[in-house]
């Protein structure tokens, strides 16, 4: 009580001046039969200090505890943001596969083959002699326009794939040569399986601008 | 005093219907103030509704100026709305799946009463990217962008981008060979991504051993299009983005945006 000597206690009747007055205070005119608080509680005596009640935790006192919540809080819901990222790419794709056989090579024709075109996204070529490798064999052709993705056509009476989105046309041996494409299309890799049917796996690609249409097994010689 | 009601004794039927009608319960709870024909009542009656107190209660002349303002910011919410309400109409008979997406779209148009719904989202959405670009002509003409505009042009980039996104996810809806095309080159700027695309700069760095941590199926395209190529996956992804994600978004910053105008001194006036 030492630092408010003025305080009234309730109950306690007051040491100096007339006797104490009945519990209820003195309402003022204007706020009579009003509910205010203002009015009505009793006021209080300061609640007694005790040496700072919240700080006192064995464990930890009131500010590490919320620095703990505030921490566990941000870290739960970076969590849950990584899992929403996450949620986005699924473990299984239904998609068609990268590696397939497409039959023996004495299923195909000289020239361009496009009955692989839809499903696994390839044109299966078979030439007397190739630009690189010069030698005859197969090569695969993987049919996305090296400009911005678009499916070319093959116009087999102008011998060449054309791009419908934008115009870029190739050669059958990929090499481009007009429109927008900055470079021929992308080759497959192309071997033998052990039944003898040619597999195709469209995860390696070759590209011809890197020299890569030396290699191997870009092309299958027969 | 509740009974000093003065009804006047000619009163005819239709008035004592009226009078009695203004009296009742309903009637008070939704018309809480009296004909809003004073200023103060004016004042009164739009600051208690909810829709009405969205607009300020007074405004610069300037404000209402056609030839200062264009009236594009109004003309894209207006546009936005229209959006909204024919958007939920056509989600009532449109099917995001490879089997039926194009044929509902045309459906829409042949067996469908007022096909013209649709063509009033498609039309009403060229016309949103067209408003909304000159409301951003106008406002940065007048200079309004600057302070204390500026955080308010900020919020505006953010929802001219989230604009011409919406545009971009709903083209992809009518699964024709135009949108798959589109949506195919589009999607392909993703895969330059700096770091997150499979082809951007930077991603070549992260490796694991020499495992490529960010390649075609788990990079920055790959999350757009829910899928290596565009697809069931990506018709999927893009019809949530354009129905739900999207308009929620921008909903929320228009909310920001409108009430961020009236904050910083309401609509900007000539220099
Ligand atoms: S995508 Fe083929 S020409 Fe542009």
């Amino acid at each position: 009580m030492a630092d408010e000597p003025n305080a009234p206690v309730e109950g306690a009747p007051a040491s100096k001046g007339p006797p104490a007055k009945p519990a209820q205070p003195a309402v003022p005119p204007n706020l009579a039969g009003k509910t205010t608080s203002a009015a009505v509680a009793p006021r209080r005596p300061p609640a007694r200090k005790k040496k700072v009640v919240d700080d006192t935790s064995p464990l930890l006192s009131r500010r590490s505890w919320l620095g703990l919540a505030w921490g566990s809080f941000t870290a739960a819901s970076a969590g849950a943001l990584a899992a929403t990222g996450r949620f986005m790419f699924p473990n299984v794709l239904n998609e068609p596969p990268q590696q397939f056989k497409i039959g023996f090579p004495d299923e195909y024709a000289p020239g361009v083959d496009e009955r692989w075109k839809d499903r696994f996204g390839i044109w299966v070529v078979r030439t007397p002699s190739d630009i690189v490798q010069e030698a005859g064999g197969f090569y695969a052709l993987i049919s996305v326009c090296t400009h911005l993705g678009c499916t070319p056509n093959w116009l087999s009476a102008e011998l060449k794939f054309k791009c419908p989105c934008h115009g870029s046309g190739f050669r059958p041996t990929g090499v481009n040569f007009e429109g927008p494409a900055p470079r021929p299309l992308e080759r497959a890799r192309i071997v033998l399986a052990d039944d003898g049917q040619i597999l195709v796996d469209k995860a390696r690609k070759f590209q011809f601008e890197l020299g890569q249409w030396a290699d191997p097994e870009s092309f299958l010689r027969v | 005093m509740a009974d000093t009601k003065i009804v006047a004794p000619k009163e005819g039927a239709l008035e004592r219907s009226w009078n009695w009608l203004t009296e009742t319960q309903v009637w008070k709870s939704v018309f809480r103030h009296n004909a809003p024909i004073t200023d103060r009542n004016r004042v009164l009656v739009v600051l208690s509704n909810v829709f009405l107190h969205l607009h300020p209660v007074r405004l610069r002349k300037s404000g209402v100026r056609l030839r200062y303002t264009w009236c594009m910011g109004g003309l894209s919410f207006f546009l936005f709305l229209s959006l909204t309400f024919t958007g939920v109409l056509l989600m009532f008979y449109y099917r995001p799946t490879l089997e039926y997406a194009y044929t509902d779209i045309v459906g829409l148009r042949e067996h469908v009463p007022l096909g013209i719904m649709r063509e009033m989202h498609r039309w009403g959405a060229h016309a949103m990217v067209v408003t909304v670009w000159l409301h951003m002509f106008r406002v940065f003409m007048t200079g309004s962008y600057k302070p204390p505009r500026e955080f308010n042009w900020n919020i505006g980039v953010i929802m001219l981008v989230l604009t011409l996104l919406l545009s971009f996810t709903g083209y992809l809806l009518p699964w024709d060979q135009l949108a798959i095309w589109a949506i195919t080159v589009g999607s392909n700027m993703a895969r330059a991504t700096p770091f997150m695309g499979s082809e951007g700069p930077g991603s070549a760095l992260l490796m694991l051993g020499d495992v490529r941590l960010i390649h075609a199926a788990d990079d920055a395209r790959f999350a757009l299009l829910g899928g290596t190529f565009v697809g069931e996956g990506a018709l999927l992804r893009f019809y949530v983005l354009h129905c739900v994600g999207l308009p929620l978004a921008i909903a929320v910053l228009m909310a920001v945006h409108f009430w961020r105008v009236r904050k910083d001194g309401g609509i900007s006036g000539p220099v």
